[in-house]
């Protein structure tokens, strides 16, 4: 299942597939290594649900979920 | 390229490249020790720090790049640091990156890989790889990337000298570097446009003297602006024509694929770093120990209910720590240039030369001087917040909130230590927005962090206070706090949405591994900043102390008054004959009135009279007018100048505090108090900032305009507060 980063649960792990962003957003996401087959994990929300922290490449970053729209995911079905 | 060659070279151009964080700063420290400095490129406010070292009587320069991800055109940065090795052409280019985080790092060396630098890799934080149980094997990967690798730890200067070494070897080396390098493939969509775009590129010398040519073909599929601009000042015809391949190449794959050739390029060169870094190169344990922990704090300091508890007594500690040890210094340098003024005051002899330098240049720079001490302090604090890695996690959990106005997780610090938390001080707020990336979004900061309530209004709150709302101290400090908040993020949004008009920036933040700093870099951080303040502000500073002085001192007496007081003093001399005592004491008391009547009768006080005019509106007469011009030169002195205006048109020469004067003044009231409140808080930073901002934003335009902006700001706040409360006849 295939979805935007943006609805994945906390600690929910996926793979990206598909960047959507172009311009210096989609320029951002590349440079920190937010590529289509990349593992990634969801760490946590910040208080206010937003941004989203996630686990990547052995390192962690941070970014909006507007963000995070741009980014698809495919995720375990879990039947949710 | 280019060759180098020891032997007929005195100096060698060497530059450190690398990811923000990786520890060049350390690394650059370590090579340099104290023989550096810094400055800035020309026209733009990214800090160009270079040093010297010596090895083996060969001479190093090291400049220190600015910290970047990557190296397009999109950040003030990273074109800095592009151009930079394109047209200094180091003799070679220092790549750190962080062992732990090798992945991710390596993507900008393939970049500097294209440039075709010569590159020598540093793997540095080696002791936190060790930790972490990665084990990486340094001659297969140097073998694999085909430059020299050297694992250090920079923070204990582990490695140095093999890196010294390496750096003349790599230097003396004639043949040309970086020719061995396979070229990265970027996958069959993309390679044979750019061999057909390299060649047209060679035949004709296009741009070639600069540029590695596939560099510049990639560059014009990357879409990047400078290259492209430069190709169409270059040679039209063939920069149109590298365009139209740009062009159908980009048609090509989003019919194809659904995709651009940027983000192809981008994921080819992770696929290479993944080629680079298999198995027999880099192997991670299982256990991960250090992450481990962060993520642990993490959990806490992030947690949605404790975490801002735990912001908030972090932050209140920063605050008390800056301020209560700051206290002391400051009055020693109080003390100090007050020592100064008398000692120059008893050898010049008295008169506008010993005015000048006493009261304007001493006192002038002194009041600047003066924040030094909270600086060092703050600094301190704020270099161990962000060297640890919390500065990330607070703009994590903030970003929300500021980014409804307009602005970003970072601008937070800023904020708060211009005095969010009453009594901090907007010079260290404004140098705190460095850590903002974006232009629009840290000028908007820039511009609203002296709204806060910084510790000059404090003495000038607590006059007003004491005079008319005496048993509401607490609660008239708890509104001013939050009004403060309330008009700097309102004020943020409507520039945002004006003058700074523009999409927000991408938040997009790496939250680091948790580090525990070490005394001395934060030492250099803390005084790198500091010293700056001082020679920056300084210059600009004098200049100001010194028309400020001018204001109030000039024209001097006319000649009817002056007369007046020679009589007077010659009448004293010859009355009291032998009196010697009772002379002294009778001519001092000549000479302050003489200081007042030059005072009333300055342009400052001519000024003030003129502008009640304006300030009648908001109730402020001219005495109280005269106080804000001399808050100019630091918010403090608006009580001190309150004091002699007040006491100087008071003719029974009683010797009162000034919040008693003001309580019966009949000018005076609680209306006009709050619209005097108000108006402190919001009207023109005091000199110091506007100094600041000045050098922050590199253009005096915004200095002038937060001087015009916050009064006017201020007037209308004032204003409406006065006038409002006359219209529902409270007045
Ligand atoms: N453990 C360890 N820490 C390091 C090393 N080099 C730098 N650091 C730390 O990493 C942090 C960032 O270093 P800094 O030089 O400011 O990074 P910059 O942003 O690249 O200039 C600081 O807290 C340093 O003390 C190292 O080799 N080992
Ligand atoms: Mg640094």
């Amino acid at each position: 299942m295939i979805i935007p980063m943006r609805l994945m649960k906390e600690h929910q792990k996926g793979i990206i597939r598909r960047v959507r962003a172009t311009g210096e957003l989609g320029r951002r996401i590349r440079d920190l290594g937010l590529t289509p087959g990349t593992p990634i994990e969801v760490q946590g929300r910040a208080p206010l649900r937003d941004p989203v922290a996630i686990k990547v490449r052995h390192f962690r970053l941070t970014l909006r979920n507007n963000e995070a729209d741009y980014i698809d995911v495919e995720v375990e079905d879990n039947g949710s | 390229m280019k060759s180098a060659n020891i032997e007929n070279k005195t100096e060698l151009l060497i530059a450190l490249a690398g990811n923000p964080n990786c520890g060049k700063s350390t690394l650059f420290n370590e090579l340099t020790g104290a023989r550096q400095h810094v400055s800035n490129y020309p026209g733009i406010t990214v800090e160009k720090k270079e040093g010297i070292t010596e090895y083996n009587g060969v001479s190093l320069k090291i400049i220190d790049l600015p910290g970047t991800y990557s190296l397009t055109a999109y950040s003030i940065e990273e074109l800095v640091a592009r151009n930079f090795i394109v047209e200094e052409k180091p003799d070679c280019v220092i790549n750190i990156a962080d062992a732990t985080n090798l992945e991710r790092h390596l993507y900008l060396t393939v970049q500097l890989l294209e440039l075709g630098a010569p590159v020598i890799l540093v793997l540095n934080m080696m002791d936190l790889a060790q930790k972490q149980g990665i084990k990486i094997n340094i001659n297969k990967l140097s073998k694999r990337l085909g430059i020299p690798v050297v694992p250090m730890v920079a923070r204990t200067g582990q490695g140095k000298e093999k890196l010294l070494k390496t750096i003349i070897k790599f230097c003396s080396e004639t043949s040309k570097h970086n020719t061995s390098m396979i070229p990265i493939s970027y996958g069959p969509d993309i390679d044979p446009v750019l061999d057909k775009m390299e060649q047209i590129i060679k035949q004709n010398n296009f741009m070639t003297d600069l540029y590695p040519a596939r560099w510049i073909a990639l560059k014009y599929l990357e879409e990047d602006q400078q290259i492209i601009e430069k190709g169409d000042k270059t040679n039209k015809e063939i920069s149109s024509s590298l365009k139209q391949f740009s062009k159908e190449l980009e048609n090509h794959l989003t019919i194809t694929l659904d995709t651009y050739p940027e983000a192809i390029i981008a994921d080819h060169r992770y696929g290479f770093i993944s080629a680079v870094l298999k198995k027999d190169v880099i192997h991670y344990s299982a256990k991960d120990n250090a992450k481990e922990l962060t993520d642990a704090i993490d959990k806490v300091v992030t947690n949605r209910f404790v975490g801002p508890i735990i912001m908030v007594a972090i932050l209140y500690t920063v605050y008390e720590f800056t301020f209560k040890y700051s206290e002391k210094p400051v009055e020693w340098f109080e003390l100090f240039f007050s020592f100064i003024g008398a000692k120059v005051e008893s050898i010049l002899p008295a008169g506008p030369l010993q005015s000048l330098i006493v009261n304007g240049i001493i006192d002038g720079v002194g009041a600047v001087l003066g924040f030094v001490p909270i600086i060092v302090f703050m600094f301190f604090a704020i270099a161990f917040l962000e060297d640890t890695g919390y500065l990330a996690r607070v703009a994590y959990m903030l970003d929300r909130i500021f980014r409804t106005f307009g602005l970003h997780g970072n601008s937070v610090m800023a904020f708060i230590i211009s005095g969010g938390i009453a009594g901090g001080c907007a010079v260290p707020g404004v140098m705190a927005t460095r850590t903002l990336r974006s232009s629009k979004e840290r000028i908007a900061t820039i511009l609203t962090v002296p709204f806060m309530n910084c510790g000059a209004k404090l003495p000038v709150y607590a006059v007003i206070i004491a005079a008319f709302f005496p048993a509401h101290h607490a609660k008239v400090m708890l509104i001013l706090t939050l009004l403060a908040w309330l008009i700097a993020l309102t004020m943020a949004w409507i520039l945002r949405l004006t003058l700074l008009q523009g999409p927000p920036t991408p938040f997009l933040l790496e939250l680091p591994t948790y580090r525990l700093p070490t005394f001395k870099g934060l030492m250099i951080h803390t005084w790198e900043r500091t010293w700056q303040y001082i020679k920056k502000a300084g210059t600009i500073i004098l200049a100001i102390s010194v028309l400020l002085w001018a204001m109030m001192t000039f024209p001097g007496l006319p000649r009817e008054q002056q007369k007046y007081f020679k009589e007077k003093e010659t009448l004293i001399v010859s009355t009291l004959g032998k009196n010697q005592e009772e002379i002294k004491k009778q001519l001092e008391q000549i000479n302050k009135e003489k200081k007042l009547a030059i005072f009333y009768n300055s342009y400052a006080s001519r000024l003030g009279r003129a502008m009640s005019r304006v300030t009648r509106y908001c109730g402020f007469e001219w005495k109280t007018n005269v106080a804000l011009l001399g808050g100019f030169a630091a918010k403090e002195v608006i009580i001190s100048t309150m004091g002699t205006a007040y006491s100087l048109s008071d003719k029974t020469g009683a010797n009162i505090p000034l919040s008693e004067r003001l309580s019966k003044d009949p000018n005076w009231n609680y209306v006009t108090a709050w619209a005097f409140l108000v108006f402190v808080m919001l009207y023109s930073p005091c000199f110091a900032t506007v100094a600041c901002i000045i050098k922050e934003t590199g253009q005096y335009k915004w200095g002038i305009f937060s001087i015009i902006f916050n009064t006017a700001v201020a007037f209308c706040f004032a204003t409406l507060i006065y006038q409002g409360s006359k219209f529902v006849g409270l007045l």
